[in-house]
Formats: structure tokens, sequence, C-alpha cells
């Protein structure tokens, strides 16, 4: 106490005093500031929408829905369906959701709840994000050098002895859904990793020890309580994984085999819409831009309704943690 | 309407920017040349605008884009000059206010690279690549192909047929020739920058001729298209490929050339040998161009593109082969020296 009188500064010696004019208007222009931050995300956003669809327009007349419901790109004859992309998008951040999310909550576990001494934790805790720093491009030679060759035998040996299971139906070329989403999971691990990370810690130490007051063993501590508790930030990285899953580019138009196929086997080359719109667009003729921003504000859309899907369901279930 | 009007806007300040900067650099130079577009020569056109500028003060900024990027950038007149490996078509040419002057400046070869263990040599007649690009022939121990390679051990192995993911100019020249040997392929993909790759497992597109050859190169049983160069470059077998006259060609210098001395140039300087004759020549070849302005351009320019055309023509010329791209015949180079006359003020 005495050390916060002698520090604040005050002249008339009490405690409490009203707010001086330059404290009122120092807060006032910082509400104004991150009021106009907040508008200038909206407007930009709509910005985009405008100016992408704008260049859609046109295409989206022209083609309509049956765009989005076939699977042809011949600007040769003017034939244009985004299907297999939207397929290709959605499964590979689905598959990269399972893998990565499921390996970023048992790191974060791992990491948080004492299975490792404190500095060791932090140690490893930075190596995992530093994969977030390793360029995308870089990710796609390594999956093209060293991932697929490694992969390829396990792959075709899965094909040669299960033929009938429709992950396995075709054999692994090369570039392909399942390397592509090796290298997916790795890239949204530390997504995942870090912000589940944050939400255990997030976790009050009183509700663990509570936990173990109850007697329960570390397992049912981490199963039945933490995880629950930490149940709002987790789907919250899981969205942000999928997120970033979604609109990946490089990485997967190297690993992925850009080929227009709507096909469950993990080992078929497949496409996103991201790649088409990377590898397509430089070259593109005239009568090729409108198809492709129609493709743009789709793979937008989607976009915006996991995160706005995401949030309505984590806003559901915080509440319900919380009461 | 408004938002083409801005992006105009914002290149024509942009490179007006650029050439204000390259300007106060090379304020020894008396001027400098920008241009933008094809990245099929680029390898070639780098080194010529390196030595050029040393040799004359003449500094040229060139970006390899695209074609598709140049020929926009020239409409837009933000370059001085563009190239592009599908020359331009009528309907684009007419969109340029002065006219274009389009002078094919170098020329290259496609080849078929492949990944078979222990196959040095392979032969590829003329009805088997149009089918292995249209999904028919999958083994590599096909009859078809075995019944041109006489004592070579095909392997019982499936062919990963590896394409273009990108639109380019190297898809634009390779899927005209297979369309025109092959009905069938014509009628099915077709000839394009952008084409219909059969949808099978065993095709795969990579973005580039680098990606396509890295693919290739880590893929065993592949075979993909790239530019000679690249194959040269990087040590990938490719295969010997049945031309018009029925023999079995290697791509290099001279089966280029042969290649080129059959075409026979429109009024605007534009062939496209989709397949060529000749007894030596190599089936896939092509020219790559350069686009110029016939007027609208003050004299000091003007005087720069020339002096980089005759360097190109001559000079250049001689680096062709060692780069991979196949020199210019002595009928190509006379046309050209001709056809610049027609770049004017």
């Amino acid at each position: 106490m005495a050390d916060i009188s002698k520090s604040a500064p005050q002249s008339d010696g009490s405690v409490s005093r009203p707010p001086t004019a330059f404290e009122y208007g120092y807060d006032k222009s910082f509400r104004f500031l991150t009021f106009f931050a907040g508008l200038l995300i909206v407007v930009l956003l709509a910005y985009i929408f405008w100016k992408i669809g704008g260049l859609a327009a046109p295409a989206m007349r022209e083609y309509g829905l049956g765009f989005l419901t076939t699977v042809e790109w011949n600007p040769n004859t003017n034939e244009y369906g985004i299907l297999a992309e939207i397929w290709g998008t959605l499964y590979s951040s689905f598959l990269a959701l399972i893998f990565g999310g499921g390996l970023g909550i048992a790191v974060a576990i791992f990491l948080t709840q004492g299975f490792l001494n404190a500095r060791l934790a932090w140690v490893f805790r930075l190596i995992v994000e530093m994969l977030a720093a390793i360029p995308s491009v870089v990710f796609g030679l390594w999956g093209i050098y060293v991932l697929i060759p490694a992969i390829r035998p396990i792959a075709n040996w899965l094909h040669d002895t299960l033929p009938f299971v429709p992950f396995f139906s075709t054999k692994l070329a090369g570039p392909g859904m399942f390397p592509a989403m090796i290298v997916l999971s790795i890239m949204i691990l530390p997504t995942v990793a870090a912000i589940s990370q944050d939400a255990f810690k997030a976790i009050p130490m009183k509700i663990q020890e509570a936990a173990y007051g109850m007697g329960t063993t570390k397992w049912e501590a981490i199963r039945k309580v933490i995880i629950p508790t930490a149940s709002g930030g987790i789907f919250a990285s899981l969205v942000l994984g999928f997120g970033r899953a979604l609109g990946e580019t490089m990485a997967l138009a190297m690993l992925i085999g850009n080929s227009q196929q709507v096909s469950l086997s993990l080992f078929s080359p497949a496409t996103t819409l991201a790649s088409l719109l990377a590898s397509t667009f430089p070259e593109a003729g005239a009568n090729q831009i409108g198809p492709l921003m129609y493709a743009a504000v789709a793979l937008l859309v989607i976009t915006m309704a996991v995160n706005v899907i995401g949030t309505i369901i984590m806003s559901y279930t915080s509440r319900q943690t919380v009461t | 309407m408004k938002i083409g009007i801005f992006t105009k806007g914002a290149k024509v300040a942009a490179v007006a920017a650029a050439m204000v900067v390259s300007g106060t650099v090379a304020q020894a130079a008396d001027t400098s040349l920008t241009g933008s577009g094809a990245s099929f020569p680029f390898p070639l056109y780098s080194a010529w605008f390196k030595d050029f500028g040393q040799k004359t003060g003449i500094e040229v900024n060139y970006q390899a884009k695209g074609s598709g990027g140049g020929i926009e950038d020239f409409t837009n007149r933000v370059v001085d000059f563009a190239a592009s490996d599908a020359a331009m078509n009528d309907e684009e040419m007419a969109k340029v206010d002065g006219g274009v002057v389009l002078l094919p400046m170098t020329a290259g070869e496609i080849v078929l690279a492949y990944n078979l263990d222990g196959v040095s040599e392979l032969k590829l007649p003329r009805d088997v690549y149009p089918k292995i690009f249209l999904g028919e022939i999958t083994k590599w121990n096909d009859e078809a192909i075995a019944a041109a390679n006489d004592g070579v051990d095909l392997p019982d192995e499936d062919i990963t047929v590896v394409v273009r993911a990108d639109s380019s100019g190297t898809n634009f020249n390779f899927t005209n020739h297979l369309s025109a040997i092959s009905k069938e392929f014509e009628s099915t993909v077709g000839g394009g920058k952008t084409v219909p790759w059969p949808k099978a497992s065993n095709f795969i597109a990579a973005p580039g001729n680098q990606g396509i050859t890295a693919t290739v190169k880590q893929t065993p049983g592949a075979i993909g298209y790239i530019e000679y160069g690249y194959a040269q470059q990087t040590n990938t077998p490719y295969a010997m490929l049945e031309n018009q006259a029925g023999n079995f060609v290697k791509a290099g210098p001279e089966a280029g050339s042969a290649a080129l001395a059959s075409a026979d140039l429109d009024e605007n300087n534009v062939a496209f040998i989709t397949d060529p004759k000749g007894e030596q020549a190599y089936p896939i070849a092509t020219f790559t161009w350069m686009l110029f302005y016939k007027s609208g351009q003050d004299a000091d320019k003007v005087a720069a593109l020339k002096e980089m055309i005759n360097y190109g023509l001559t000079t250049g010329q001689t680096m062709a082969d060692k780069l991979g791209y196949i020199p210019l015949p002595e009928n190509i180079i006379e046309i050209n020296k001709k056809s610049m006359e027609e770049i004017g003020g």
C-alpha cells in the first residue's frame, strides 16, 4: 500500500481522484482508435467481397449453381465446374484436421500437464511453434523429395493388401491426397498446439487440485476435467487450423497432384480451390478470369462459413461450461 | 468498369515508378527498356540482356510473368516490348493501337522426359505417345512400346503421366502437336494453354517446367513433357520420338533447326510447327516471339529496341545452344531483320 501511494502521481494525497482531462481524452481517443480499427476490418472484408464478387458476377450469371456441381475445367470449350476443387479442399482440410488436430491437442496435453519438466516443455513448445516459420514452398519440396519416397512403399502395400477399402482403392504414384494431407497436418499442428496450450494453461490450478482432491488419477483428471474445461479454446484452435488448411496453396499445389477428380481414395491425386487459382491465374485468358473469380468467391465463402459456424458453436459451448 | 480503370491506373503508376527509379540509376545510359512476358525463354533472354547491358549501357528490365501477362502489359502500353510463346492472335493484335510487330527471337524443343530404371534409350512411335497422354497405354511393357524398343528391357510398371498444372505456352505447343498427330487426342483433350487431361489416378499435374522435372525425377515409371533445356540441365533422360517421316529423332540443336526450317511464317511472322516435315526434324519444336509497337514511342526508344533486336539476332543466337535453345535458321533471321524496320516512332 505504501508503495503505491509513493509512486502514484497525485497531489492531494488521496488514493481516488477524478480522471484528468488528459486521461479522459486519452481514453476517448483510444476507444475511437479501437473502434476505427474494428470498423476497418469489416470494411476491408466487405471491400474484398465486393471486388472479387464484382469480377465474378458475369461468370455467376453465366454458369449459375451448376458451376459448383460439375467437374470440368476446359477453357477451349468454356466449360467450367469446381466440384472436384471443392471436394479436394474440404476433404484434404478435414483429413488434416483429424490428424494434425489430434496430434496438436496431444502435444498440448503433453507439454502442459506436467509430463516434462518446465524448462524442457518450454524448449519443446518453441520447437513446435517453429514449424509455423517454415515456408510453404519448403514443405512442398520436403514433401516431393523426402516424404513421398518414404510413404510410397507403405501406401502401395496398403493398396495391394486392402484394395477393397475405398481409401486405398488406387496406387500412390507420387503426389496425391495422402502426402498433401500429411504436410497439411504438420502445417496446422503449431496453430492447434499453441492455442490449445494457452487454453490448458488458462485453467485455474484450483480446478485441477480439486479433481485430484476427489481422488482422480492423472488421466481421469485430464479426460474428465481438464479437456472439458479447455474445450472452448481447443475448439477455437481447431477452427483456426481448419481455416489455415482450407487456404493453404503452395505446398498443396506441389503435392496434391492437381487432378480434377472426386475420389475417396487417399492415394489418388486431387486438387483444391487454392491450387487451381494459384496455378491457372497467371496465364489465364479473358474467358477464364470470370470463372476463376467465381472459384475465389466459393473459397472465400467456404472459409468464412467454417469460421462463422465455428465461432457460433464455440460461443455456445463456452456458455455451457461457464454456467 | 471503375475497377478496371483503377487497376490499369495502378499498373501504369507502378511501371512509371519503376522507370523513374531505373532511369536515375542508369543515368549514364541513354535509355532503358522494360519488357515482360514468357518465362520459357527467360534463361536465354536474361543472359542476353546482361551481356547487352554491359556492352551498350542500355539497361533492359525483363519480368518473366508468363505469356498472357506479357500480352496484357503490352496491350496496356506499360512496357516497351513483351514476349509470348503463343505469339498473339488477331483479336489480341487488334486491341493494340498503332499496330504490332511480332519477331520470332528464339525457339525451343519439348522433350518427353521419363524415369525408368536401367532404360537409357527409349523410342516412342507416333501412334504411341498420344495414347500415353490419353491414358490408354498404362504399362511400360505394353506391346506397342515394346515393338519399337527391341532389346530394351521394359519393366512391368505402371506409367505415371505428369502434366502441367498451370496454364502455359509449353502446354499450348505440346497439346497442339498431339492434336495434330492424333485425331482422338484432338477430339477428347484438344490443344490449348489449359486442357482437360484425362481424370485418372495415374495422371498427376505439377506446376511449371521445374515442377514436372522434379516430379518425373522422383517418381519411378513417370513420363512428362518439359523444355529441352530443363532436361539437359537436370540430366533427365528423354525419349526419341518418331517424326512425320518415320524416323526416330533425339532432341538437339540440329534436329530442332531441321524442324524450324520447315516453318512457313505468315504475314505476321507467326507459325506453329505442330508437325514438322523433314527427315531429321524433331517433332515438337516451337518459336517464341517478342512483341513490339509499330508506332507511338520516341525515337531513342526505337533505336535502343532495334539495337537490342540486332544483338539478339547475332551475338544472342550464339548463346542459344548452350542454354538449351535452338539457334534460328538463316532465313528466319533475314525475315526478322526485314520486319524490324516496321518498328517506328
